[in-house]
């Protein structure tokens, strides 16, 4: 390994790798969370979701030796998570925000109850490409280490786009998000294209949960996951339920995350609390300066609770 | 037909929640059963663990203290449509607030005088905590559940920050805090038993937020606000005034609950302090539909479920998250359960099914 | 007896060490407890999970070598956070399963978790790991111990001295407070013993168990051309994992991390509670007076190296081994004057020389010269 000195430009190139490393569990989740949105619901249980991901597809990538299965079993198990939600918010008069936040409860509980045999053993992660083979410098090669999930995450983007503006479904989709009798009027089954957005929103959190322990950082444990999960959900609103935008959001907070580490790489080091809290910060800042108490919130899906 | 529809109403509220609790036990027991210990012996040691002994009563009562306060945070709001989860954030800010204010006022104070100025100060802090989201979503439109989840995320940075910062002891060498508020000026035990007097004021807030609530002018028009924004405007309710007012009140009860952390466990406001109370004041105050009279035996009974999370660890071998699972899968029921309401023909003014 | 006694109150107030009961440090007896025959239950606090290759671990190991010993009954407790929740493990383990000696093991559960709930039992033993136990300001039944852990971890910047070939090792910790700074500046020290050249690059997460930024300040470090790291954090598991995946050598911490990293392991800074708790208990067991504060390092067990993993040269085995026996024969000293800190102030004069057990470096608030990174949060 050769010893190349980077120096200050060392930090703009962390914060692009981390920014790559960082931020796939924030797309998946998001992504997964805006096509929950986008029909109507809100599913604040995705923390839970993702961290009984991380969990699942530890275990099973340690049990079978494939982390691919981990992965599928990851999102598996996510779907049936939102399957529960879905279920019980079909039901009337059951309020979808608290039901989320008894999701995380319990998808953690059951997390941490089953993954006490997971975190010491050593499961194979999943592989990375290497992209920057033409690059002498070390850290330029390592940046460009990029796992498939991440590019499964960015193919997606534009497929989901694709799906909620150009297809039937997406159509339908889009409807009972913003008007479920409008839904109802042309035939549309609320709550069965419902339960299809959560059980896929379920679905992806769940493998963005597995990108944290079979990827980066790599391995099972009960403090994993420091609310990526439930950030990703706030920035679902911020990225206005565009998957485009939840894209950016996605790569901001990853960056963000980076950031504090690199810049003490290079020296400076004070107000890293105050660091680790700017994409809150900056989030809520932005939240403040796009919204608007008289019209609802731009691109808000109409009967999505958290926005009437 | 003897019984009125009120008291029908109110058998009912009771009634469903208990055959939550009931479907929950059977649930909980068939995943402890699948896990391989025996459900009587988790439910005999939870007993014990939670309402057994003199011990556990006293236990369980000191660690529903806290989160009777806590979720006086989220259950006020609710009664005007208002969904906050940043409890903890509140909390945090409260007990850090009054950790520092203590340690400005002169030597000479009286005990007294520090816990009245720490309690108030923690109830101001908390309150503009989350008065700022109630602030945010009247003037800017700005959703109250989100941001103060976010308030709650930079809440802890800041706790952080001024601990290992501008706040921090120099003598804390190892266990970075703010300076100790001293044995002397610690709040202390209700008289005969080791539970500490936040337990009482939480008792007192809930009475006094459910008198506030439900038998007063402001209450009834915040329930309006609560039954329809639109229509309760119409009819001329200040809107925004009641919903900055309620937060306010729901924030100065989680920031007492930090303040009572600070200044009866603790002594100094440091990171271990923020424990995560806030968000289980989520789930209790859920579970009791928002009453402020009914998150006492709720938070009194999750309390217990927490206390005896120990006793199965170390008899049963089962991990610390099996109380996890339990709590998790009340609040689901109960929430699922909400939808019973009004299926019964029993509980409505006519006579059986 | 009381001569003994005497020297060691001495040896407490110079913050030295005694010989006492465990052939460490004594000063004042605890309370006998005359054991009336049957089981004796001792009660396990921790902060984390028992299997966190790490911290926890490290002590669940130590209460594990226990569980072999007649007469006593270990009942562990994870997850216990430091508020109300540890009072209320310690006080359920004495009221409801009649735990005689109680060993809350996190750091933060001393003031005032633990000293509440010992004034409450004044007839029960409380020892805790951190060593922060003080004659006349703390209670007769409560004790402390902990190890000189940062002499094991000038051996590991002795290996990782020999092992670096660009000359920047890096350090991931957890908040910068005194326990963590004397790590990071032994583990340098150590290294600038092979080469003065060498560097340190500090980065703090902020919290003891972070696992993104734990990642993510290796990756930095590792972009920045470190070849060597080493961590002050809870679990050391996914530092060294980074480090293994991205090709360079790794120090351990805590526990062994050795099987994790099987190719860059170098060696590790790791906890022998096995030998105290057992001391410990065994003392109890016959009735003996137990000392108020037990400290030790390599020669007194407290602490120990992992086995070299197969990248350490024959030259770096032999350099740290002869370091090695001279703490065994305790002879060494890391703080010897002239060091400066990395803002060039001199903080132990030329000529001075702080010895392991000097109470001044318990308060150490500076990062030596060859360290980059900043004290403050």
């Amino acid at each position: 390994m050769e010893a190349v000195d980077l120096g200050l430009w060392s930090v703009p190139l962390a914060v692009f790798a981390g920014a790559i490393r960082v931020s796939t569990p924030f797309l998946f989740v998001s992504l997964g969370e805006c096509l929950t949105e986008r029909s109507g619901r809100i599913n604040l249980g995705l923390e839970g979701t993702l961290v009984f991901g991380a969990m699942s597809g530890y275990a099973v990538s340690y049990l079978t030796g494939s982390a691919w299965l981990g992965v599928l079993v990851a999102g598996l198990a996510g779907s049936l998570f939102g399957l529960l939600h879905a279920l019980i918010c079909n039901m009337p008069k059951v309020n979808d925000i608290a039901l989320g936040i008894a999701l995380m409860m319990l998808g953690t509980g059951l997390a941490f109850f089953l993954g006490k045999n997971y975190i010491q053993p050593q499961a194979p992660n999943l592989p990375a490409i290497s992209l920057g083979s033409w690059s002498d410098l070390a850290p330029v090669r390592s940046a460009l280490e990029i796992n498939a999930l991440f590019i499964i995450g960015l193919i997606l983007v534009p497929s989901l786009i694709f799906f909620l503006n150009h297809t039937r479904w997406g159509l339908m989709l889009r409807t009972v998000g913003d008007s479920e009798d409008a839904a109802r009027a042309i035939g549309f089954s609320v709550k069965g294209v419902r339960t299809f957005s959560t059980m896929a929103g379920g679905f992806l959190a769940g493998v963005g949960g597995s990108f944290l322990s079979l990827y980066y950082p790599g391995s099972w444990s009960e403090g994993l996951s420091s609310g990526q999960g439930i950030t990703a959900v706030a920035l679902v609103i911020f990225a206005r339920w565009n998957p485009l935008y939840c894209f950016y959001a996605s790569l901001l907070f990853g960056g963000a995350g980076a950031l504090g580490p690199a810049l003490q790489a290079v020296g400076i080091t004070s107000g890293y609390y105050l660091f680790n809290a700017a994409p809150y910060i900056l989030t809520l800042i932005i939240m403040i300066f796009s919204s608007s108490s008289t019209h609802r919130f731009a691109g808000a899906p109409g009967e999505l609770s958290v926005t009437r | 037909m003897t019984i009125s529809a009120r008291t029908l109403g109110a058998i009912e509220a009771l009634f469903i929640p208990l055959l939550a609790i009931l479907i929950s036990m059977i649930l909980f027991a068939v995943f402890v059963w699948i896990a391989g210990s025996s459900p009587a012996d988790v439910f005999a040691l939870m007993y014990k663990g939670a309402f057994g002994t003199s011990f556990s009563i006293e236990n369980t009562l000191q660690r529903a203290a806290p989160l009777i306060l806590a979720a006086l945070c989220t259950a006020l709001p609710a009664h005007l449509g208002m969904v906050i989860i940043g409890g903890e954030g509140a909390l945090v800010i409260g007990g850090l607030s009054a950790a520092g204010i203590a340690l400005t006022l002169p030597s000479g104070s009286s005990p007294l005088m520090i816990q009245t100025v720490m309690i108030l100060s923690g109830m101001l802090m908390g309150g503009l905590w989350i008065g700022a989201s109630g602030f945010l979503r009247h003037v800017r439109g700005v959703n109250e559940t989100i941001s103060s989840l976010l308030l709650s995320y930079i809440a802890i940075a800041i706790l952080n920050h001024m601990v290992s910062g501008p706040l921090r002891d120099p003598s804390s060498l190892n266990k970075p805090s703010t300076r100790p508020i001293g044995d002397e000026n610690m709040i202390g035990s209700i008289p005969g038993m080791d539970v500490h007097w936040g337990l009482v004021m939480g008792i007192i807030f809930c009475a006094c937020a459910y008198v506030l609530m439900y038998r007063t002018t402001f209450g009834f028009s915040a329930r309006m606000v609560g039954g329809n924004v639109r229509a309760a405007a119409m009819s001329g309710l200040p809107v925004g005034r009641l919903l900055v007012i309620t937060c306010v009140i729901a924030g100065a009860a989680a920031g007492l609950a930090g303040a009572v952390e600070v200044a009866a466990v603790h002594g100094a406001a440091n990171a271990p302090f923020a424990a995560g109370y806030g968000y289980t004041g989520i789930l209790i105050a859920f579970l009791a539909r928002q009453n402020p009279l009914a998150i006492i035996p709720v938070a009194i009974l999750m309390a217990g479920i927490d206390a005896s999370g120990g006793l199965l660890q170390r008899r049963l071998d089962l991990p610390d998250a099996t109380v996890y699972v339990l709590q998790g899968i009340i609040f689901i029921v109960i929430l699922a359960c909400e939808t019973l309401f009004g299926r019964f023909n029993i509980f409505q003014p006519k006579e059986t099914a | 007896m009381s001569v003994k006694n005497n020297i060691s109150r001495r040896s407490v107030l110079r913050g030295m060490v005694g010989v006492g009961a465990l052939g460490m440090v004594s000063s004042s007896m605890l309370v006998k407890t005359a054991m009336a025959g049957g089981t004796v239950t001792i009660g396990f606090v921790y902060v984390g999970a028992k299997d966190d290759y790490g911290y926890n671990q490290a002590h669940a190991e130590g209460a594990a070598a226990l569980k072999s010993i007649p007469g006593v009954k270990v009942i562990e407790e994870e997850n216990v956070a430091e508020t109300n929740d540890v009072q209320k493990t310690l006080e359920s383990m004495i009221n409801l399963d009649d735990t005689k000696l109680l060993f809350p093991t996190s750091f933060g559960y001393f003031d005032p978790h633990m000293l509440k709930v010992a004034a409450k039992y004044k007839d029960l033993t409380f020892l805790h790991c951190g060593g922060l136990w003080t004659e006349g300001k703390h209670p007769a039944n409560t004790g402390s111990y902990f190890g000189y852990i940062d002499e094991a971890q000038y051996l590991s910047g002795v290996v990782a001295g020999y092992a670096s070939k660009t000359k920047k090792l890096g350090f991931v910790a957890a908040i910068p407070i005194p326990q963590v700074l004397r790590n990071i500046n032994s583990f340098t020290l150590g290294a600038q013993s092979v080469d003065p050249s060498i560097t340190t690059q500090v980065i703090f997460t902020g919290g003891w168990s972070e696992p993104v930024k734990e990642a993510e300040a290796t990756n930095s470090l590792i972009d920045q051309g470190v070849d060597v790291v080493t961590c002050h954090v809870d679990g050391p598991k996914v530092i060294v994992e980074t480090a293994e995946k991205r090709g360079i050598y790794s120090c351990g911490y805590h526990a062994s991390q050795a099987s994790l990293a099987p190719k860059g392991y170098l060696t590790g800074a790791e906890w022998n509670w096995a030998k105290v708790y057992t001391d410990y208990v065994t003392s109890y067991l016959k009735g003996e007076e137990i000392p108020n504060l037990v400290r030790g390092g390599l020669k007194e067990g407290v602490v120990k190296t992992s086995a070299y993993g197969p990248a350490v040269s024959a030259e770096a085995r032999e350099h740290a081994d002869a370091v090695k026996a001279q703490f065994m024969a305790g002879e060494f000293v890391i703080y010897k004057g002239e060091i400066k800190d990395n803002k060039g102030n001199v903080v132990i004069a030329a000529g001075q020389s702080n010895s392991q057990t000097d109470i001044a470096l318990e308060s150490m608030d500076y990062l030596v010269s060859g360290v980059i990174g900043d004290v403050r949060s």
